[in-house]
């Protein structure tokens, strides 16, 4: 067999094709699988994330080539108070949504994770916000919150709290807070359900065994669940702060930023300007303006997510 | 410490009971264990004394006091759980400290005694360990520490050592009943493993379906066990049953199956031809020319002890012998039962016959 071999063996060393290298080297084998999941990432990812940043340093206009003018455009948002409300929306919409979502959804999750009648149902209707697209519940609120047509203010009137319609949507505190309900009301879903995951992970004898020390239902979810439920906190927090901070189908579909820039988000902002308007380096810009925003949320998140002391160390089972 | 009082105690899952009227009485400082098959209602015994399981009907106090309706956490016990129940994000020492943190126990104190419970149980080095990094004997003796350091009433085990190996598990259970010789701490034991019962009781309760088959120390189980049940699950190997007639001609004597011959001491009265199961225990075999003849199966020397399989009647028992005798399979013996040990239970009932 080995007299066999060793002549057979030679030519195919020296020949050294492709093919071969393919066969032969895990490596080179392994940097084909990677290709396509790379390309996929550069062609859809890097690029158009290179091309906007690329853009926000020329004054493209839609239909003509731009030329580079460095900060140009930056330099121009940065004396824009529209550009500096939109940044305000932005983080008051971010911060009071997530906020409301983690609470509610926390609370739903704890709710839910409780056995009750009907579990399985009442767990599947959570999920409804999350299913319904999301231009589809947007404009279910747009009608809800209808200046004429509102069924809220059809009921405080028959109930006889209001003698004339709310003004939801033209007026710019109102429309701050609907569109801010309407994002809590879409989003609390998702952190409700992959709490809930992460709250049926916890064993049910920790609960016993905090219950036998002496804990009271405070305590149990203070020293227990809580510090066992960080590590999904953090990921489920900084999904939901990205979404939020950049939400625009929600935004554009119920207020179109209005009334008066009121609920102008930057990507509604920067969406405004680009295409609407044809400013693709200005709009390019304010994109761009995002970038170190969604870095600080995820380098929080990041520190946040680092395994806790007690997730390491081998397990002895 | 405290004795406890299980009283005419009974649970249902809905309509299915459970529990039937179970009564067990634990002296003060009774290192008790209560040993049955899967299913026994064992576990939920204990998870009601400890008031995780609400009581369908009966009273269990301890002391002096019914806890019926006391909070677990009232109740002053302390719980070792099958799989531990430690809490994973806390270290051994935070583990152990944290029933008297939740009491509101001075920082002094709460050191004071988890450094003394660390001491009796060998744990001091690793009190800043977290569990994933201990092995399983470690985290063991954690969820013993985390019960010591309370100082309850009433120790609760629930099977603790079943998910140790074999090795460990005998080294644990020897430090479990030295820790209880040492705190004399009353203590109820759930198992499953009747050896468990047998090596740390002070008094076991077998349980069969929701009832109390016996009660008893070890070796009154093991000597004269009140059933057919009982003397089955008690010892290892287990006690052969042979099924057959009592027979009384002048001198008493056991008819087995397919007419072998087996010596009783004496019979009970009234009891010629009566049907009955005829229970000897492996080790209370010998080799004797007046024995009943049986045909060598399989042999399994162990060193200290020989375990034999043999067909005796047409049945198969198992004898142990601590001589070295030299048995080939297919070999014919004469193995005789000692009369003063065997046991006689009726056929119908299973209950024990005689004295």
């Amino acid at each position: 067999m080995a007299d066999v071999a060793i002549p057979r063996a030679k030519p195919q060393m020296s020949e050294d094709s492709a093919w071969t290298q393919l066969k032969h080297n895990r490596n080179w084998l392994g940097f084909w699988f990677m290709v396509p999941a790379m390309a996929f990432l550069i062609f859809f990812l890097a690029y158009p994330l290179g091309l906007g940043i690329w853009l926000s340093f020329t004054d493209t206009r839609i239909g003509r080539v731009g030329h580079f003018v460095a900060t140009e455009n930056y330099e121009w948002l940065w004396d824009d108070s529209i550009f500096w409300l939109s940044v305000f929306n932005t983080l008051l919409y971010t911060f009071v949504a997530s906020a409301l979502k983690f609470a509610i959804g926390l609370y739903l999750a704890l709710l839910l994770n409780e056995n009750m009648p009907f579990k399985a149902m009442l767990r599947a209707m959570v999920l409804i916000p999350f299913i319904v697209p999301t231009v589809l519940s947007a404009l279910a609120f747009w009608w809800i919150f209808d200046s004429q047509f509102s069924i809220i203010s059809w009921s405080l009137k028959h109930l006889g709290v209001i003698n004339q319609n709310i003004n939801f949507l033209g007026d710019t505190t109102w429309a701050r807070i609907c569109v801010i309900f309407a994002n809590i009301w879409r989003g609390v879903p998702f952190v409700a359900i992959t709490l809930l995951a992460g709250l049926q992970t916890v064993s049910p004898s920790l609960y016993e065994a905090a219950t036998l020390d002496g804990a009271t239902r405070w305590q149990n979810f203070r020293y227990i669940t809580y510090p066992l439920l960080t590590p999904i906190i953090a990921v489920v927090m900084t999904f939901s702060v990205l979404f939020t901070f950049t939400d625009f189908q929600l935004i554009w579909a119920m207020t179109r930023g209005g009334p008066v820039n009121a609920t102008h988000l930057m990507a509604t902002l920067s969406y405004q300007r680009a295409i609407i308007a044809g400013q693709l380096g200005e709009g390019a810009a304010i994109s761009s303006a995002m970038i170190p925003f969604l870095l600080a949320a995820i380098m929080v998140s990041w520190f946040g997510l680092q395994r806790r002391k007690w997730q390491q160390g081998e397990s002895n089972d | 410490m405290s004795s406890v009082q299980i009283r005419d105690v009974r649970k249902s899952f809905g309509n299915f009971e459970v529990l039937h009227g179970v009564t067990i009485p634990i002296e003060d400082g009774q290192f008790v264990v209560l040993v049955g098959p899967s299913g026994c209602g064992k576990s939920t015994l204990l998870r009601m004394l400890a008031g995780l399981e609400n009581i369908t009907s009966g009273t269990i106090s301890i002391g002096d006091r019914v806890v019926n309706n006391v909070q677990p956490k009232e109740r002053d016990i302390a719980m070792v759980f099958q799989n531990y129940a430690l809490y994973p994000h806390m270290t051994v020492a935070d583990n152990m400290g944290f029933s008297l943190k939740l009491r509101n126990a001075s920082a002094d104190e709460i050191n004071k005694r988890v450094k003394r419970a660390a001491e009796i149980l060998a744990l001091s080095p690793l009190l800043d360990r977290y569990p994933r990094q201990l092995s399983g004997g470690q985290r063991q003796r954690v969820a013993m520490g985390r019960a010591i350091v309370r100082d309850p009433q009433v120790f609760l085990f629930d099977e603790p050592l079943s998910n140790l190996d074999a090795k460990l598990r005998v080294a644990m259970r020897t430090e479990i009943k030295e820790l209880h010789q040492r705190l004399k701490t009353t203590t109820v034991y759930v198992t499953h493993d009747q050896i468990e019962a047998m090596t740390m009781a002070d008094k076991i309760v077998v349980m069969h379906d929701g009832i109390v088959e016996q009660m008893g120390t070890p070796l009154e189980l093991y000597d004269k066990p009140d059933n057919q049940f009982v003397a089955g699950f008690i010892g290892s190997p287990a006690m052969n049953f042979l099924k057959g007639h009592v027979r009384v001609n002048g001198v008493a004597a056991f008819e087995g199956p397919n007419g072998v011959k087996l010596p009783l001491k004496t019979a009970p009265t009234a009891s010629d031809g009566r049907p009955a199961v005829y229970g000897v225990r492996p080790e209370h075999f010998t080799i004797a020319d007046d024995g009943a003849e049986a045909e060598i199966i399989v042999v399994e020397p162990t060193g200290s002890e020989t375990q034999v399989f043999a067909k005796l009647g047409g049945e198969q028992v198992v004898a142990v012998f601590r001589e070295r005798h030299q048995f080939n399979p297919g070999d014919k013996v004469r193995l005789k039962p000692d009369p003063s040990l065997v046991h006689l239970f009726d056929d119908a009932t299973g209950k024990r016959m005689n004295a």
